[in-house]
């Protein structure tokens, strides 16, 4: 078990550095320089000398592999360096401050759906075609077809402006510091509330999904069949044999879906006015911010590299049938 | 353009709209009965940013969102009042010598940093060098490219000399003034953005102090008890950072934000989805002509463009009214140059281009399109007039202002093509290789009718502002003259005969001035709309007592 993960986490290396490399190429491949923005509308007069000045300051003006020479060797040290935007703070500061919130929601929302998607497939994949399963299937179909923004206004509409029982946008009310501390508490929460059930709802059509199916390949096998047989009760049939092993795909998925738990999505950070990763992250493609973009990139790539990693390891560990063809193969 | 342009840029007021304006419905509160209310110091105000700001010393940044929240911490020697005069902020008083040369002002001594140190006027040279040193990174040093020395001649008297007379120089001054105590070392290190006083705590002389700025969330200002004008009325300024239109407005209909923001709302959100009692009751609405026009752009060294009769057929072919009506629902003003009706400087007698078809057709045969080719598309010399019209992506009502110029030109049998990029990779790839045909995009103007940079043919290259390659002697003249004067009335003369060869020569076609709309919570009093806009008197705001929302703080 050790060495195979030692082993996959070389093998990783090569990999993270191709990842930077293609992305460092694609990121400035994109027309503009983070020098010569200028505003589609304000007259602001161009001044040659200071422009050249910062991409000296910045590497700017030198071939592209020596750029990207320079950001490895300052990245290997952890050196993640200053933004280019006006505020020229470092990177990972920036990073830092964005990142709880949006980990917070993505975590919540994640566990929100992991928890009543593998109930909402399993039922509707173990009673395909009763009503429940015709119910859901239906709230599948909207789920995917609503769009965020779209259901995000609603929300915000009904609960927010007609009911006034919650705040419309924002993390904490303008009056939070002056507020007791559990008021505190519930009015950060209160917060929360429409972006995660906005963000729950499209994740959890499509998990359920993936649940149902996996499911129903399951139940179909001979090893439920033969747990029938042995006349055990239809409750360990479905909740032990069948779901242990249904779950297996799901947790590939899940795996794959760590790296997005740092992404952060633009549109449910923008309409209800949260500063998360997404934001930053649009707000450094904007201004052709490389070092905040590429810092993000590491941090999302390692991110991918180490969830692959951990879902495998997990798969082997939920699938004994893995850890015995893999011994076996090192014979 | 001056900061001084940028920081009013959108407050001028044009009308306040009948029965909603201002003052209207305030000299009784309706809801209870008393009267108006006396001033009274307290309550927050809750505005929204739609942009992040990018830092706190506005001298180093480009973003409108710092400017708002800087000017309230920073003062200027100079500033504008209700009607666009300069006055006297941190100086006292100034004098010009008669030769434009000499410029000495005479300075407040009351006045204190937020950190109690003295203000005095080393502090405005210490100001200048920064803004001269080369390693500052700051978008205004043109500015003060005409000073040729800058010397406190003692704590309270700063005498300034330019090599050659400049326009524009006693509104350069308007500069937010930097503590040298604070920034000095930074400064001199070439270091004043990662200073940081730039991400908190900086040390102004304005009406209010910095709080707290949680990046992406909310800049949080309280009012400066010493401020040398008085301590403001509103004794805490919350800006909350909302970066959708839409959501702004959600929020002002559940009465969690008192303002839309110096952009305001929508048209479509100012005409139509407010107005209904609840919210007429609980805001005012502002309209002002907006410091922005909107222009159809040519490339003027394409051969096809480069004949003016095509350029005055395109302008004759474009119903502005209809535009205005379409894409702002009549929010909005025509423009018939680059200067905004109502200022000084504007010349309402120049040739005009008022709808008219077979004015256009004829112009363009007289340029050589007569014949259509079977596409009902004109034909000159084999070659069909068809074009690509660019424009930025995230503008939705310039993309409309294509659409709408794309069926005017096609009645005229031009064909067009419509093409929406993204800002940076639009400046890169097409205009800065003036790669590009005609485009719709448009130019902010400031207060001082000074357009050089954008109209003079010696700003024709690929980082110069004069984009579509614009050249006429007599123009460029003109521009030099009006710049080189410090008197009004003579410059008048200048920018009038400006504004009539701009005119005739229609390099561009100037589309209309967009209105700026406002809306403020209708408990917050001392709202004076004026020529300036409504936020020039900011510190004079204030809700009276019984009104109040937010009692803590």
């Amino acid at each position: 078990m050790l060495p195979y993960a030692l082993r996959r986490l070389v093998l990783a290396l090569p990999l993270l550095l191709g990842i930077t490399l293609i992305s460092f190429c694609l990121m400035h491949l994109a027309p503009g320089e983070p020098t010569d923005m200028g505003s589609p509308d304000i007259p602001t007069t161009s001044d040659k000398e200071m422009r050249d000045r910062l991409r000296q300051e910045w590497g700017l003006d030198k071939p592209l592999h020596v750029q990207y020479w320079n950001w490895v060797t300052r990245i290997v040290q952890l050196d993640f360096g200053r933004s280019f935007s006006p505020d020229a703070r470092p990177v990972l500061q920036k990073i830092r401050e964005r990142l709880p919130i949006t980990l917070l929601l993505n975590l919540v929302e994640m566990m929100i759906i992991v928890a009543l998607a593998i109930p909402i497939g399993a039922v509707s994949a173990t009673r395909q075609y009763s009503k429940f399963d015709k119910i859901t299937t239906v709230f599948v179909f909207v789920g995917f077809a609503t769009p965020d923004f779209w259901l995000a206004l609603m929300l915000m509409i009904l609960f927010g402006v007609q009911l006034g029982w919650l705040p419309i946008s924002g993390l904490r009310s303008p009056t939070w510091e002056y507020l007791s501390f559990w008021r505190q508490q519930w009015d950060f929460f209160s917060h929360l509330i429409l972006p995660i059930v906005v963000a729950t709802f499209g994740g959890l059509a499509s998990f359920s999904r993936y649940m149902r199916q996996s499911m129903l390949e399951v139940v179909r096998q001979d090893y439920i069949q033969s747990a029938r047989a042995k006349g055990l009760a239809e409750s360990v049939v479905i909740g032990k044999h069948a779901l242990r092993n249904a779950l297996l795909p799901i947790v590939t998925i899940l795996g794959l879906s760590l790296p997005g738990l740092i992404g952060g999505s633009v549109i449910i950070e923008s309409i209800f006015a949260i500063p998360g990763m997404g934001q930053l992250m649009v707000q450094a493609v904007w201004e052709r911010d490389y070092p905040v973009m590429m810092g993000n990139l590491v941090i999302v790539s390692l991110l991918t590299l180490g969830a692959n990693l951990v879902a495998d390891l997990t798969y082997s560990l939920v699938d004994p049938r893995i850890r015995v063809a893999a011994r076996r193969s090192r014979r | 353009m001056s900061r001084l342009g940028l920081r009013h840029l959108g407050w001028l007021l044009v009308l306040a709209l009948g029965g909603c304006g201002g003052e209207a419905d305030s000299a009784v509160d309706r809801a209870t009965g008393q009267a108006a209310g006396k001033p009274a110091y307290g309550d927050t105000f809750i505005d929204a940013l739609t942009g992040n700001i990018s830092g706190l010393i506005p001298n180093v940044l480009t973003d409108s969102a710092s400017f708002e929240v800087g000017s309230l911490i920073y003062s200027g020697l100079v500033t504008r009042d209700k009607d666009l005069n300069i006055v006297g902020e941190l100086a006292e008083s100034w004098e010009f010598s008669r030769n434009c040369l000499d410029l000495t002002f005479k300075l407040r001594r009351n006045v204190r940093w937020h950190d109690g140190r003295p203000f005095t006027a080393d502090d405005v040279v210490f100001t200048y060098e920064a803004m001269m040193n080369p390693k500052t990174p700051t978008a205004y040093r043109e500015d003060f490219r005409a000073v040729s020395t800058v010397e406190a001649v003692d704590p309270y008297t700063l005498h300034v000399r330019y090599a050659k007379p400049y326009a524009k120089a006693l509104q350069s001054w308007a500069t937010w003034i930097l503590p040298r105590h604070v920034l000095e070392t930074y400064v001199k290190e070439g270091r004043l953005r990662e200073a940081p006083q730039n991400r908190s705590d900086p040390v102004g002389t304005g009406p209010y102090r910095f709080k707290e700025w949680k990046p992406g969330e909310k800049v949080v200002l309280v009012a400066n008890p010493d401020y040398f004008e008085g301590r403001p009325y509103l004794s805490r300024i919350v800006y909350r950072i909302i970066p959708s239109q839409a959501t702004i407005f959600l929020e002002l209909k559940a009465q969690g934000i008192d303002s839309a923001g110096p952009a305001g709302l929508t048209a479509l959100q100012f005409k139509r989805q407010a107005e209904f009692p609840a919210f007429r009751k609980a805001y005012n609405k502002y309209q002002y002509q907006d410091n922005v026009y909107t222009y159809l752009g040519f490339n003027l060294s394409d051969p096809r463009f480069a004949d003016k009769r095509v350029r005055q057929a395109f302008a004759h072919a474009i119903n502005k009214r209809e535009l205005i009506e379409g894409v702002r629902l009549g929010l909005g003003r025509e423009a018939t140059g680059p200067y905004k009706p109502g200022t000084w400087a504007y010349n309402p007698n120049v040739r005009t281009y008022p709808y008219d078809m077979a004015k256009a057709r004829e112009l363009l045969a007289a340029a050589g399109w007569r014949t259509k080719n079977a596409d009902g598309i004109l034909v000159k010399d084999g070659q069909p007039f068809e074009f690509v019209l660019r424009t930025n992506q995230g503008n939705d009502e310039r993309r409309k202002v294509a659409e709408i110029i794309q069926a005017s030109l096609k009645d005229l049998g031009v064909k067009v093509d419509i093409q929406v990029i993204e800002w940076a990779s639009f400046l890169k790839e097409y205009i800065k290789k003036r790669r590009f045909e005609a485009i719709i995009l448009g130019w902010g103007i400031g207060l001082d009718p000074d357009q050089f940079e954008v109209w003079h043919s010696s700003k024709t290259g690929p980082d110069d502002l004069n984009r579509i390659g614009y050249a006429n002697p007599e123009a460029d003249e003109m521009l030099e003259k009006g710049r080189a004067s410090c008197v009004e009335a003579e410059r008048k003369k200048y920018y009038d005969r400006f504004q009539e060869i701009l005119a005739e020569d229609e390099p561009i076609v100037f589309l209309y001035f967009r209105d700026a709309l406002p809306v403020v919570s209708s408990r917050v009093r001392g709202i004076a709309p004026s020529p300036n806009g409504i936020r020039y008197n900011f510190n004079e705001w204030y809700v009276p007592r019984p009104l109040q929302r937010y009692t803590a703080g």
